[in-house]
């Protein structure tokens, strides 16, 4: 009696299993491809009329040009053996193929126990609930290494790195107008839109030019200038400091006594600092004449008109209160870019996770702190 | 006299996992030391451990006989100035050129002048083969030589401990034929003291006067020789088929 994989043509692969009492020999031949399919060992053995069988061996004598199929076919039957204990005879293989089955004979890998044992569900929140509290004293203390930085540059005990600074203020500077600019303009465009529409209905179409002017001097020109520059340089200092630490730039300031904030963060933070109430003042002008423009298609509206009427409006302190909320800002954006890049893992991939939490982040911090310095101001009627 | 690196029980650990236990080692001074073992035995985290960058959740590690995690902040840095670090990719600040790079230590450091600084520029990567690079970029530069312009900024501050991690990495047979020789020539003719963390057995039989071998299997240190010595005279079979490269297949 004996079984094979499939009743085929001479060329192709083929396993007929012939039984000699307890002992199988498994007799291989034609051309053994992975393209081509081939029963399982256990399967064909199922079929073979020795159901326990004491040995496997095979006879190759009529076998062709073979791949990677047999050998998978071989490591089936292998495996099949160790688990009942069947005596694996690979004495009738040719050498190059007892030679890989060696080879792919699996080396237990050395596992090293940990001390403890994995935790609990209760445990695990109670580990997540540490590792918030230990992100945010991290926080804190980044925070405390900066001011120190900070201080320590004003009293003359750190070297300013203006090379990077100055990079910083190009990029935030000509670099980023172009979508500062786009964004200003069509932020402009959709507040007097917006005003054009339900005020005309009350023929009050001409404060139009009340709510452009107080929305992007107050709010619109700072938020959105923070939320372009977190996505666009916030990401890029994380992704830059991250790719340091990966290289280990930072590790080599480190064992130096250098300090990475001192050399690296201060002058990217007060780049930041510098060019943010620069671009939202930009910004709100853009976004005035995207208003402007709206309201004279729209309206009717004179240019006159409309900045006689915006002027009437808004305040000096409503500018400065945007200019205000665009330094917090900057400060935010390099902070949390920095602190995101510094605390990078060591592959490739942490970099990208760390770009993303910076700007995740970032514009987490600046809608909170728009929303608190809006209250503030509120309550001592700025 | 101290020694300038002083390791006792000293356990290294990723959080919960213990990496290795119980490491008590003295290196000599003007030694060439090697740190050897299997890939993840934990020799570049010794590293990390000897120059300060993780701090040991047990034991100490005293560089020219002071404890650099319990040092201040100033008595750390003073510390760290008589080290010098080489990393295995380099790790030169991609953003300076190579003069700059090893300029940096010696303007935050040192109170050299602009000149002084200049000189001891130009002399340092001299001596590691790069005199004329000093204006190029990291990036326009070939492994082997960023190597040596990242020896050329650890030496910088002419330390008594030079740490390199991997020197060979990535290194063409002559190129890092060529490190070991500077390697050696550092510690005969300037005496400085050098570890060196590796898995190259031909570095190691060519640079090491010690070497001591991580085995990650018994999670600590099992043997500390002279590397001849412990190839020829084994302490267990780790070390025997390390030393020996027997991967201990029969094929």
């Amino acid at each position: 009696m004996h079984a094979r994989t499939a009743p085929a043509a001479p060329d192709r692969a083929a396993a007929d299993l012939h039984s000699h009492g307890d002992r199988i020999v498994a007799v291989l031949s034609g051309t053994w491809q992975l393209e081509e399919t081939t029963s399982r060992f256990d399967r064909l053995l199922a079929s073979s009329s020795s159901a326990s069988p004491r040995s496997i061996a095979f006879e190759t004598a009529a076998l062709g040009p073979w791949d990677s199929s047999l050998l998978i076919f071989l490591r089936q039957g292998q495996s099949y053996c160790e688990a009942n204990d069947v005596a694996f005879d690979t004495t009738g293989l040719p050498a190059r193929i007892t030679a890989l089955l060696a080879l792919a004979t699996p080396v237990p890998e050395r596992v090293l126990e940990t001390e403890a044992p994995a935790p609990s569900r209760v445990a695990q929140l109670g580990l997540a609930g540490l590792a918030a509290w230990d992100s945010a004293s991290s926080a804190l203390a980044f925070l405390g290494e900066v001011a120190d930085s900070l201080l320590r540059l004003l009293t003359g005990q750190v070297r300013m790195q203006w090379r990077t600074f100055w990079v910083v203020v190009q990029s935030n500077g000509s670099g980023a107008l172009p979508i500062v600019t786009l964004i200003a303009l069509l932020v402009g465009v959709i507040i007097a839109f917006l005003g054009a529409v339900v005020l005309q209905r009350f023929g009050a179409g001409y404060y139009v030019s009340y709510l452009v002017g107080y929305g992007m001097l107050r709010e619109m020109g700072a938020l959105m200038t923070g939320i372009i520059i977190a996505g666009r340089t916030g990401a890029g200092f994380a992704a830059e400091l991250g790719s340091m630490k990966v290289t280990e730039e930072l590790d080599a300031y480190s064992t130096l006594g250098i300090s990475p904030v001192d050399q690296l963060v201060l002058p990217r933070v007060l780049g930041l600092f510098v060019m943010m109430p620069l671009l939202v003042v930009y910004a709100d002008l853009v976004g005035i004449l995207g208003g402007m423009g709206v309201a004279i298609a729209l309206i009717d509206l004179t240019p006159t008109q409309f900045i006689g009427g915006l002027l009437s409006a808004v305040s000096l302190s409503d500018a400065l209160l945007g200019v205000f909320k665009a330094t917090i800002f900057g400060l935010i954006i390099g902070f949390a870019g920095c602190m995101q890049g510094l605390r990078t893992g060591s592959d490739a991939s942490a970099v990208g996770r760390s770009a993303t939490s910076a700007v995740v982040l970032g514009i987490t911090l600046i809608i909170l702190a728009n929303a608190i310095v809006d209250w503030l101001a509120a309550l001592w009627l700025i | 006299m101290t020694h300038p690196v002083e390791v006792t029980d000293l356990t290294m650990q990723y959080g919960p996992l213990v990496v290795m236990r119980d490491l008590t080692f003295t290196i000599e001074r003007g030694e060439v030391f090697v740190i050897m073992g299997g890939s993840g035995s934990g020799k570049s985290t010794l590293l990390k451990y000897l120059v300060g960058l993780r701090d040991a959740p047990s034991g100490t590690v005293r560089i020219n006989g002071e404890e650099l995690a319990a040092s201040d902040r100033d008595a750390r840095r003073r510390n760290l100035r008589r080290i010098g670090v080489l990393y295995q990719g380099g790790a030169l600040w991609s953003g300076l050129t190579l003069a700059e790079n090893v300029a940096l230590p010696l303007e935050e450091l040192s109170e050299l002048d602009a000149d002084s600084i200049a000189e001891v520029v130009e002399l340092k990567l001299a001596l590691v083969g790069l005199r004329g690079y000093g204006g190029f970029y990291p990036s326009a530069i070939s492994g082997g030589m960023r190597k040596r312009a990242s020896l050329a900024r650890a030496m910088a501050l002419d330390p008594d401990v030079l740490f390199f991690d991997e020197p060979s990495s990535g290194l063409d047979p002559i190129s890092a034929s060529r490190l070991d020789d500077l390697i050696r020539a550092l510690a005969d003719s300037f005496g400085t003291t050098i570890v060196v963390v590796t898995h190259d057995l031909a570095s190691i039989f060519r640079i090491a006067d010690r070497a001591l071998f991580l085995d990650i299997s018994q999670r600590t240190m099992t043997a500390l020789g002279d590397p001849a010595t412990l190839r020829d005279t084994p302490p267990n079979d780790e070390v025997r088929r390390f030393l020996t490269r027997d991967s201990g297949s029969s094929t």
